[in-house]
C-alpha cells in the first residue's frame, strides 16, 4: 500500500501495467455489480453489499488502525434501529432515515470510543465488547425497540419522491450507490495524509506519539468514522430487510464482521467485501441444510487464524507481487 | 427490621445471591488471569469451557450415573485434557504473533463448542439436580441459607485462595512466574516452558470446568449459558486489571455483591451495573483497580 506514495519512477516498467490491471479489475467488478441483479436474487446481493460495507467499516479500524473492536454490532444494529424507527414511526423518507441512522451510530461511536481508547490491544477488544453488551441491554429495554420482536414491517418508501424502493431491483441500485459511497469514503480516508498517520499508529504507536501526533484524537476520529460507516451499513440493511432486531446488536454479529474482514484480508481495501461475499453465500447455502452454521463459522475462524492470516485478497496480492 | 426501606431478609437474600454469582465471576476471572499471565492471550473460549463443564456433569450423570461428587473430580480433568489438546495442536502455533490472534482463535473455539452442543442437545436447558446431601436450607434467624449456595461460595473461596497460594507462595508458582517473566532465560535454566504453558492453559480450563459443574444444578445447562456470562467476566477482568491474581478474585466477589445490591435498590440496572462500573473505572483509572500496566 505504501509503495504507491513512495515509489520513485525508474526503469521498472511493471507499475503502469499493474495500474492497468487494477483498473481492468475495477471495471470488471463494476460491470459484474451492475449486471448481477439480472442473474442473482437482488435481496441476496443487497445482503452481501450491506455486510461488505459493515466489514469494510470494521476493517478501517482493525486493518488500518490496528484496533480490534469487538462491539461494532452496536453501531450496525444501532443504525438499523434508528433508521427503522424514524422511517416507520416518524414517517421520514428513506434518505433522511439513513442519515439519522448514520448520525446516531456516530454519536454512539464517539461515546464508546472515548472510553475504549483509554486501553490498548486486547483490553481494547474486551472493553468494546463489554460496552456493546451494555448497549445491547439498553436496546433490549428501550421503549422504541419492541424488545425481542424488534421493529418489523419497516417501509422502504420512495427515494426523493421518484424511485419506488419497494421494487427489489430499484432498491438494489440504491444499496449499490450507498455501498459505493461508503467504499469511496474509506478509500479516501486510507489514501489521505490522515490515513498515513493512522497506519503509522498501527505500525508503531510510541513512535507516532514521539513524532508529535495526538494519537488518541486520531484513534477517536477513526473509531467514530468507522462506527458511522457501520451504522450506514446497518441503516441500509434495515431498509432492505424491513426489520431491525436484537440480532443486529448482538456480539455474535460483531464476531461475524471480524471474521469477514479477517477472511478477506485485513488492511486491504477489497478484502472485507470478498470475505463478506464468501460468508454470506455460505450462510445462505447452509441455512437450507441441517449443518450447524455456527460450527462452520467457528471452523472458518480457526482456519483463517491458523493458516490464512493474510486473507483472500492478501494471498492474491502476494501472488501478483511475486514475479 | 428494615434498612433503606428494604427488609433485612430480602437484602440478605439478594446479597447472598450476589456473593453466589460473585463466586462464579471470581473462578472464571481467576482462570482468565492465570491464562493471561502465562500465555498473554485472552481466552475467549472460557465461557464455552464453563458450559462444557456443566454439560460434562450432565452427561456423566445421565449416561454413567456418576454422582455429583465424582463428577466434581472428573469434570475439571476432562476440561484440562481438552484444553491441553487445543493448546498443543493449535494455540501454540500463534506464539510470537499479535495476541489478538489468540483472542480470535479462541473465539473460533467458542463458536465450534457452543454450536456443536446446540446441534446435539438443542437450545433448551437440561436438568441437573444437586446432591441430596446439599439440598435444603438453614434458618439463620434473619434469613434462610440454602446449603448448596453456601457450598458453592465456600468451594469457590477455597479454590481461589488455593490457586493464589499455589502461584504466589510455592515453588511451582515461582517457576511459572519465572517462565512468564523471561521465557528464554527460563529455558536456559532447564525449564520446559512449552509444557508449562500447556499446563497453565489446562489449569485455567479446569477452573472453568469447576465453575461449570457447580453452576449445573442452579442454572439451566444449555449451550449458550457461558457466552453471556463471559462478557460480564471480561468486564470484571478489565475492572480488576489483568496483572493480579488477587485482583481477579476480589473484583469477582465484589462485583457479584454490587450486582446483588443493585437488584435490591434498582433492579432494572442489575444487568448493566458491572458494565457501567467498568466504564467509570476505565475513565478514571485506565489500568484497572489492581493493574499496574496502562
Amino acid at each position: 500500500m505504501s509503495n504507491t506514495t513512495t515509489h520513485v519512477p525508474g526503469p521498472a516498467q511493471s507499475l503502469p501495467s499493474a495500474r492497468v490491471l487494477k483498473l481492468a479489475a475495477f471495471a470488471i467488478l463494476a460491470v459484474v455489480l451492475l449486471v448481477a441483479p439480472a442473474v442473482l436474487y437482488p435481496v441476496f446481493l443487497m445482503k452481501i453489499l450491506c455486510f461488505a460495507l459493515f466489514a469494510s467499516a470494521l476493517n478501517l479500524l482493525l486493518g488500518y488502525t490496528g484496533l480490534l473492536s469487538f462491539g461494532h454490532a452496536t453501531f450496525f444494529g444501532g443504525g438499523a434501529y434508528f433508521t427503522a424507527y424514524c422511517v416507520k414511526i416518524l414517517d421520514v423518507g428513506p434518505l433522511t432515515g439513513i442519515l439519522i441512522g448514520v448520525g446516531g451510530a456516530a454519536v454512539l461511536g464517539l461515546a464508546i470510543g472515548v472510553i475504549a481508547i483509554r486501553r490498548q490491544g486486547i483490553y481494547f477488544a474486551m472493553t468494546t465488547l463489554a460496552l456493546s453488551q451494555l448497549a445491547y441491554f439498553c436496546f433490549l429495554r428501550a421503549p422504541f425497540t419492541n424488545a425481542e420482536d424488534g421493529i418489523q414491517n419497516v417501509p422502504r418508501g420512495t427515494l426523493l419522491g421518484i424511485f419506488d424502493l419497494t421494487d427489489h431491483v430499484t432498491m438494489y441500485f440504491f444499496v449499490l450507490t450507498v455501498f459505493a459511497i461508503g467504499m469511496f469514503t474509506i478509500w479516501r480516508i486510507v489514501t489521505s495524509p490522515f490515513g498515513e498517520v493512522v497506519k503509522a499508529i498501527r505500525e508503531n504507536e510510541q513512535r507516532a506519539i514521539s513524532l508529535g501526533y495526538n494519537v488518541n484524537r486520531y484513534k477517536l476520529s477513526v473509531f467514530t468514522v468507522s462506527a458511522a460507516l457501520a451504522g450506514l451499513a446497518g441503516s441500509t440493511k434495515a431498509l432492505v430487510f424491513q426489520i431491525a432486531t436484537l440480532t443486529d446488536v448482538s456480539w455474535q454479529m460483531s464476531g461475524e464482521a471480524i471474521l469477514m474482514a479477517l477472511l478477506g484480508g485485513l488492511g486491504t481495501l477489497t478484502g472485507p467485501a470478498a470475505g463478506a461475499t464468501v460468508i454470506v453465500t455460505m450462510q445462505n447455502y447452509l441455512a437450507a441444510t441441517s449443518v450447524p452454521v455456527n460450527v462452520v463459522i467457528g471452523v472458518v475462524f480457526v482456519i483463517s487464524v491458523l493458516l490464512f492470516r493474510k486473507g483472500i485478497v492478501g494471498v492474491f496480492q502476494k501472488f501478483s507481487k511475486a514475479p | 427490621m428494615e434498612i433503606f426501606g428494604i427488609s433485612v431478609p430480602a437484602l440478605a437474600g439478594q446479597l447472598l445471591i450476589g456473593l453466589f454469582n460473585g463466586a462464579f465471576y471470581a473462578l472464571l476471572s481467576l482462570g482468565l488471569a492465570v491464562i493471561f499471565g502465562m500465555l498473554r492471550i485472552i481466552n475467549f473460549a472460557h465461557g464455552a469451557f464453563y458450559m462444557l463443564g456443566a454439560f460434562s456433569a450432565y452427561m456423566l450423570s445421565a449416561y454413567l450415573e456418576a454422582s455429583f461428587w465424582v463428577s466434581l473430580l472428573i469434570v475439571p480433568l476432562i476440561l484440562a485434557a481438552l484444553a491441553a489438546v487445543l493448546e498443543r495442536s493449535m494455540l501454540q502455533r500463534l506464539a510470537g504473533l499479535d495476541p489478538l490472534y489468540g483472542l480470535l482463535l479462541t473465539f473460533g473455539f467458542a463458536l465450534i463448542l457452543e454450536g456443536g452442543m446446540q446441534y446435539v442437545f438443542g437450545v433448551a436447558g437440561q436438568p441437573y439436580s444437586p446432591p441430596a446431601s446439599l439440598s435444603g436450607a438453614s434458618n439463620l434467624g434473619f434469613m434462610f441459607m440454602p446449603h448448596y449456595r453456601a457450598f458453592v461460595i465456600v468451594v469457590s473461596l477455597i479454590v481461589c485462595f488455593g490457586t493464589w497460594l499455589l502461584i504466589e507462595r510455592t515453588k511451582i508458582g515461582s517457576i511459572l512466574r519465572a517462565a512468564t517473566e523471561n521465557p528464554s532465560l527460563s529455558e536456559v535454566f532447564g525449564l520446559n516452558v512449552p509444557v508449562l504453558i500447556t499446563a497453565t492453559y489446562a489449569f485455567g480450563a479446569a477452573l472453568a470446568g469447576i465453575a461449570g459443574i457447580m453452576a449445573a444444578p442452579v442454572f439451566q445447562v444449555s449451550p449458550y449459558m457461558g457466552s453471556n456470562l463471559i462478557i460480564v467476566v471480561f468486564a470484571v477482568v478489565v475492572i480488576g486489571g489483568m496483572g493480579s491474581i488477587m485482583g481477579a478474585i476480589i473484583s469477582g466477589f465484589a462485583l457479584g455483591l454490587v450486582e446483588g445490591l443493585t437488584k435490591v435498590i434498582y433492579s432494572e440496572a442489575s444487568n448493566v451495573v458491572v458494565f457501567v462500573i467498568m466504564a467509570i473505572v476505565l475513565y478514571f483509572r485506565p489500568a484497572g483497580l489492581f493493574g499496574k500496566d496502562a
